[in-house]
């Protein structure tokens, strides 16, 4: 829309609101969600009782109690932290890489957490020498950050374009899950059934422990992001530009995709593979709100915990009583959705 | 003043050593200097080193600027984005670069000169993916400018735009350079454009300097037979102003064949 020359402080003013509105609402609808996939379940419970329950839960029936706090509130907020670090850290490799298809899951990272995690499930293998509590978590951010670093390295090659990084992503795909398939195939029964948790993905195993942890490594990373916002948001001019500007290329990806290793391993070892959420979430926060990165990162978080934490809901309302592993029900159901978004968009920002 | 000097200067591409010895005398804040030179003469990795962005031997000394390396401000020839970003924002992004988040009254005051001194503040809230060629050259120059630049590397900046803008652009940064007492250099290819606009110009060619000076000193008919391997004219218009005309060039160098009309 042309301005005049005065108004353009005015205008950017006006999309400045507009952005800080919609990430409101995003906030809104993902309020809504976490209330509805609190009150739905075996036991129905209204969204007052919820919201009783959640404020004073001296105030409820001790079942009401229990079945909020001790069951629905530990998986609906993993739901919120899971999409949230996931979509992150999607939001970060797309553009690190400068490649629309980048997300821990379509480069091979959710698939090598998973099998780090494997590992350690399958034969106790330890990849650092921790204690046993930690050693999924770890095996898997090893791995994840194994594969990070050689899809880093690879990218910094001369000649190699986003297609290749892409391709580069598929063969490490079928790679760990030919591993995985291998771990399973030596492993005992009882471990081959809480490896295929990992590939399905679930949230119903989730604790305030676990919550604690991935919510840990969320807050923790988000900041060192926020802080280099300008810089990112540099990045998506091209490189030379961004040098020209000041910003060391190298090393802030470098950084970037070790903190995007642990947003994706601590997910991948409490919660299983969950894909898509990295690559639509900050698609849908790119059509909403831009790639300015000081409202990108916190639009893209809020986009992937608000499309896991529906896709919870309907995992439970699809078959009365049944819960849907959640790793299903986010291709099911967001794919589709996500196509029709692409197709509809008008403002193609890839 | 602001002062820059070049001495025995290289840069490496990987191990390659692309430009190597390149040394002139020191130029000075409120001049335009004119990179010119053929094609892979050398002129964007020359920028890159003298920004910093590439290593080698030599040394590029700078003196009088008041924010050391940060007043060096390097515009790169701009590839195609696909980033979700307006000009406005651009702008905005390379002026915040290295600082805080809050975006004071100040910087929306400076991106708002910056826009209407190029008169594109009617695609501010354009995306850039959406710009044409011309257009995107004109936000790149703006995010330069942007950034208050006490010394100006310019890679190619006119090479998209029409007459027009390539005058408007040219008189927009030679003022600039003589209120502010920047020290800019420019590649450019069009040497009627240098004998213009610049008041100096370094010449390159293979890697390395052909020559630097005042540009009626350096730019001579030979220089332009063993550097360009054109056959060509440097006469004075009806206005008193030098102009280059070409009458031909050469294949393989050396003789001058090919002579047009």
């Amino acid at each position: 829309m042309p301005l005049p020359d005065s108004s353009t402080r005015h205008g950017y003013r006006a999309v400045v609101r507009r952005k800080r509105l919609l990430l409101g609402l995003l906030a809104l609808a993902l309020l809504c969600s976490l209330l509805l996939d609190l009150a739905l379940g075996s036991v129905r419970l209204g969204p007052w009782e919820v919201v009783q329950a959640l404020l004073s839960p001296d105030s409820v029936p001790p079942q009401a109690r229990v079945v909020i706090w001790d069951i629905r509130l530990p998986v609906a907020l993993m739901a919120v932290v899971v999409g949230a670090a996931l979509s992150l850290a999607g939001a970060q490799m797309q553009t690190i890489l400068n490649n629309p298809l980048a997300s821990p899951f379509t480069l091979g990272i959710s698939a090598a957490a998973s099998f780090g995690a494997a590992l350690g499930l399958a034969f106790g293998l330890r990849l650092l020498p921790v204690a046993a509590e930690y050693m999924l978590p770890l095996n898997a951010f090893v791995m994840a950050m194994l594969t990070a670093l050689i899809i880093h390295a690879l990218s910094l090659k001369r000649g190699v374009t986003a297609e290749t990084i892409v391709l580069l992503g598929i063969a490490l795909v079928f790679t760990f899950n030919a591993l995985l398939a291998l771990v399973q195939y030596f492993a005992t029964e009882q471990a081959v059934a809480a490896v295929v948790f990992w590939t399905m993905g679930s949230l119903t195993k989730a604790t305030w422990g676990k919550l604690a942890i991935t919510t840990a490594v969320l807050v923790a990373t988000l900041p060192l992001f926020l802080r280099r916002a300008w810089a990112l948001t540099a990045l998506r001019l091209g490189d030379d530009k961004a040098a020209s500007f000041g910003v060391d290329v190298r090393r802030l990806r470098l950084h970037t995709l070790v903190l995007v290793s642990l947003l994706a391993a601590f997910p991948v070892a409490f919660v299983g593979t969950i894909g898509f959420i990295g690559l639509v979430g900050p698609h849908i926060a790119r059509m909403l709100i831009g790639e300015d990165q000081r409202f990108f990162l916190p639009a893209s978080m809020l986009a992937g915990a608000v499309i896991l934490s529906l896709s919870s809901v309907v995992s439970k309302i699809l078959i009365p009583g049944t819960i849907f592993p959640i790793g299903v029900v986010t291709s099911l159901i967001g794919i589709p959705f996500f196509i029709s978004l692409i197709l509809g968009s008008r403002r193609r920002a890839w | 003043m602001v002062t820059l000097q070049l001495d025995g200067v290289g840069a490496f591409h990987g191990r390659h050593l692309t430009i190597s010895g390149i040394s002139t005398q020191a130029f000075a804040g409120g001049e335009v200097v004119a990179v010119i030179g053929p094609n892979a003469a050398g002129k964007s990795t020359l920028f890159k080193r003298m920004a910093g962005l590439l290593g080698g031997p030599g040394e590029v000394a700078v003196a009088g600027t008041q924010r050391g390396t940060s007043g060096i401000c390097y515009m790169p020839q701009d590839p195609p984005t696909s980033a979700a970003l307006t000009v406005y924002e651009s702008v905005l992004l390379a002026r915040k670069q290295n600082a805080s988040w809050v975006v004071h009254d100040t910087d929306l005051a400076a991106v708002d000169e910056v826009l209407a001194s190029l008169g594109i503040a009617d695609i501010a809230f354009r995306s850039l993916g959406e710009l044409s060629g011309g257009q995107r050259q004109l936000a790149s120059l703006a995010q330069t400018l942007a950034r208050d630049p006490e010394i100006l590397l310019m890679d190619e900046p006119t090479s998209a735009l029409d007459l027009h803008r390539q005058m408007q652009v040219l008189s927009l940064v030679r003022d600039l350079v003589r209120q502010r007492g920047i020290l800019a250099f420019i590649a450019l290819h069009d040497l009627n454009q240098v004998l213009r606009f610049a008041d100096k110009v370094l010449v390159l060619a293979g890697g390395r300097s052909r020559g630097s000076g005042p540009c009626k000193e350096v730019i001579t008919v030979d220089l332009l037979r063993q550097v360009y391997r054109v056959d060509a004219r440097i006469e004075c218009c009806s206005q008193g102003s030098s102009h280059v005309i070409i009458d031909g060039y050469s294949a393989a160098g050396g003789e001058i064949p090919h002579r047009a009309g």
